[in-house]
């Protein structure tokens, strides 16, 4: 497979032609948060609704290349209805497949088991060869992250 | 000034020939560069140039009185007329201020002339199509002392409406626009704005960034007052820009920079600036990229810039015509469909693909495009658009490179349609 064909892999060009949870969430009782990438004009706007602990629905709206909004779209399928802490583990399994360099990857003992923790996710490990996609695929899980944060801190 | 009396020859594929970096191979095909209007890629004779300077005659400038001082003094002067000869510079060299780039020229301009002359209230009339680096700063110097910037707006057609220039002129000191937008193509009537503008009792400054390897520049003719253009997208190094000001408006601004250089003298009470352009010129110079400057202003002129223009509208031609009859309904282009008054600088909207997608696809083909706002995001704005993906002409590129454009674009459509 081709860097390019890996990059853009089917499943990742049919979250984007058609996303998941996409749409808004009443805010309150959601809480809503914003990401830009201000080099690209990428945006992503999360609607979370957490309680008992629980990121109990997510929706998202914005718009930008197919990484970003791939990527939006599959966490959002990945971490809906799932406990805190397994969101954060998979915002942190996400993020460390985004900073391992290939090497790092092939020799990572957990890789498999990362990789199957991801699930679908894994689709986006090809943009990990192309650095300047890296933002793309991250901005919805850094303001996820960011959105999490300001909800606890309410 | 014999601006003319050169015996020119232009042939695109000579030129190509001449530009090392065109003979790359990238993911296994020859390079096409199509970001001409981010950078322009170098001819032989402007690095040779430089690693001339530097192997032989690199010392200071203006202070040594030994022979490789003199020489490196000489090398830097003489860029500075030849640039004045290449616009026609009516006060010629002693009207070139060397900056780091249009960016900072307009920074000059805005910090030195903008700042000393401008009172609260005054206007600066720019347009809505304009760089951010004729935006920024004049929003800048708005904040730090009151004065209020007004846009020129843009017409569906990718033009100047100047259809209310009048009303726009309304306590304007200062109209400073683009002579070719760097996302739409459009060329600016410049000659027609300037006699407004100094009809309004304004001075007039010109973007030149794009438009300076497009065609022939002549501020006599435009009747211009400033003129703000880069090194690196007229053939030549990075690093190195200008700023020519009209000898009787430069005599009276004020340093921008202080230190080293642009003084007359410095006591404990304070300092005399120098006279002339060596005021605005602080510190150690950017000298081997004036050298560079230079042999890429020569290089251009062999070719003839009429004759560059004339090549950059042909290949324009050529390939706004092919993306609408190839790419009729998926591909917009975001200019002038007219090609009057159009250079080579072609914004691409394709129909379900991203622009970043667009120019990832591309890449895979060797093709350079830029995906992105190109530091215009008012214009974006004006057109419901986050990114374009751009595709611009140098004097060296061929009607081969949009062959390989159309069959990359082709490929991108149908790997995201």
């Amino acid at each position: 497979m081709s860097n390019l064909e890996n990059l853009y892999r089917e499943i990742i060009l049919d979250h984007y032609r058609s996303p998941r949870n996409r749409g808004e969430l009443a805010t309150p009782p959601a809480h809503k948060v914003e990401g830009f990438n201000p080099l690209c004009g990428d945006e992503v706007t999360l609607y979370l609704d957490v309680h008992d602990g629980v990121l109990a629905d997510i929706k998202m709206t914005g718009h930008g290349c197919s990484i970003s909004q791939s990527s939006s779209s599959l966490m959002s399928a990945a971490v809906k209805g799932k406990a805190l802490e397994d969101v954060h583990a998979t915002i942190d399994t996400f993020k460390e497949l985004m900073t391992g360099h290939e090497v790092a990857l092939e020799e990572h003992h957990d890789v498999e088991v990362d990789l199957r923790r991801l699930g679908e996710l894994a689709a986006l490990q090809g943009v990990v060869k192309f650095p300047v996609r890296i933002k793309c695929a991250t901005l919805a899980w850094n303001t996820l992250r960011q959105g999490l944060e300001e909800v606890a801190a309410s | 000034m014999a601006t003319g009396a050169r015996v020119t020859s232009f042939n695109a594929r000579r030129v190509r020939a001449d530009v090392p970096l065109l003979r790359r191979m990238v993911n296994g095909r020859r390079i096409t560069y199509l970001d001409s209007g981010a950078s322009s890629l170098q001819p032989r004779a402007v690095i040779e140039a430089m690693s001339r300077y530097y192997e032989l005659r690199h010392a200071n400038v203006h202070r040594g009185v030994y022979q490789t001082a003199n020489e490196a003094t000489e090398e830097y002067e003489g860029a500075r007329a030849a640039v004045a000869s290449f616009i026609n510079a009516p006060g010629g060299p002693d009207e070139v201020v060397f900056t780091k780039n249009t960016t900072e020229s307009f920074n000059l301009l805005a910090h030195s002339w903008g700042a000393s002359t401008l009172t609260p209230g005054d206007v600066v009339l720019v347009s809505e199509m304009e760089h951010h680096a004729n935006i920024v700063p004049w929003f800048q110097l708005r904040d730090a002392t009151g004065i209020e910037v007004r846009f020129i707006p843009v017409s569906d057609d990718y033009r100047l409406d100047l259809t209310k220039l009048d009303e726009l002129l309304e306590g304007v000191k200062l109209v400073s626009v683009t002579a070719m937008s760097n996302v739409l193509g459009t060329k600016n009537p410049i000659g027609e704005l300037a006699q407004a503008a100094h009809g309004a009792g304004a001075l007039i400054a010109v973007d030149a960034a794009q438009s300076i390897v497009h065609g022939p520049t002549d501020v006599r003719e435009l009747d211009v007052d400033f003129l703000a253009f880069s090194g690196h997208k007229m053939l030549g190094p990075t690093g190195i820009g200008v700023l020519w000001t009209r000898a009787s408006v430069l005599e009276s601004m004020p340093p921008f920079l202080g230190g080293g250089g642009m003084i007359a003298d410095v006591r404990l009470d304070g300092f005399t600036p120098a006279k002339g352009v060596a005021r605005f010129e602080a510190g150690t110079p950017p000298i081997a990229e004036t050298v560079g400057l230079h042999a890429a202003v020569r290089y251009l002129e062999g070719l003839g810039m009429d004759n560059v223009a004339d090549h950059d509208h042909e290949l324009t031609v050529d390939a706004l015509s092919r993306l609408e009859s190839n790419f009729a309904g998926r591909v917009r282009i975001v200019g002038p469909h007219d090609t009057k008054d159009r250079g080579g600088v072609i914004s691409l909207d394709v129909e379900g693909v991203h622009p970043h997608d667009v120019a990832q696809v591309l890449d895979e083909f060797g093709v350079c495009v830029r995906p992105g706002h190109h530091c215009a995001k008012p214009l974006m704005r004006r057109f419901g658009l986050a990114a374009t993906a751009r595709a611009s002409f140098g004097p060296y590129s061929l009607k081969s490179d949009t062959d390989v454009l159309l069959e990359a674009l082709e490929a991108a459509i149908s790997m995201f349609g």
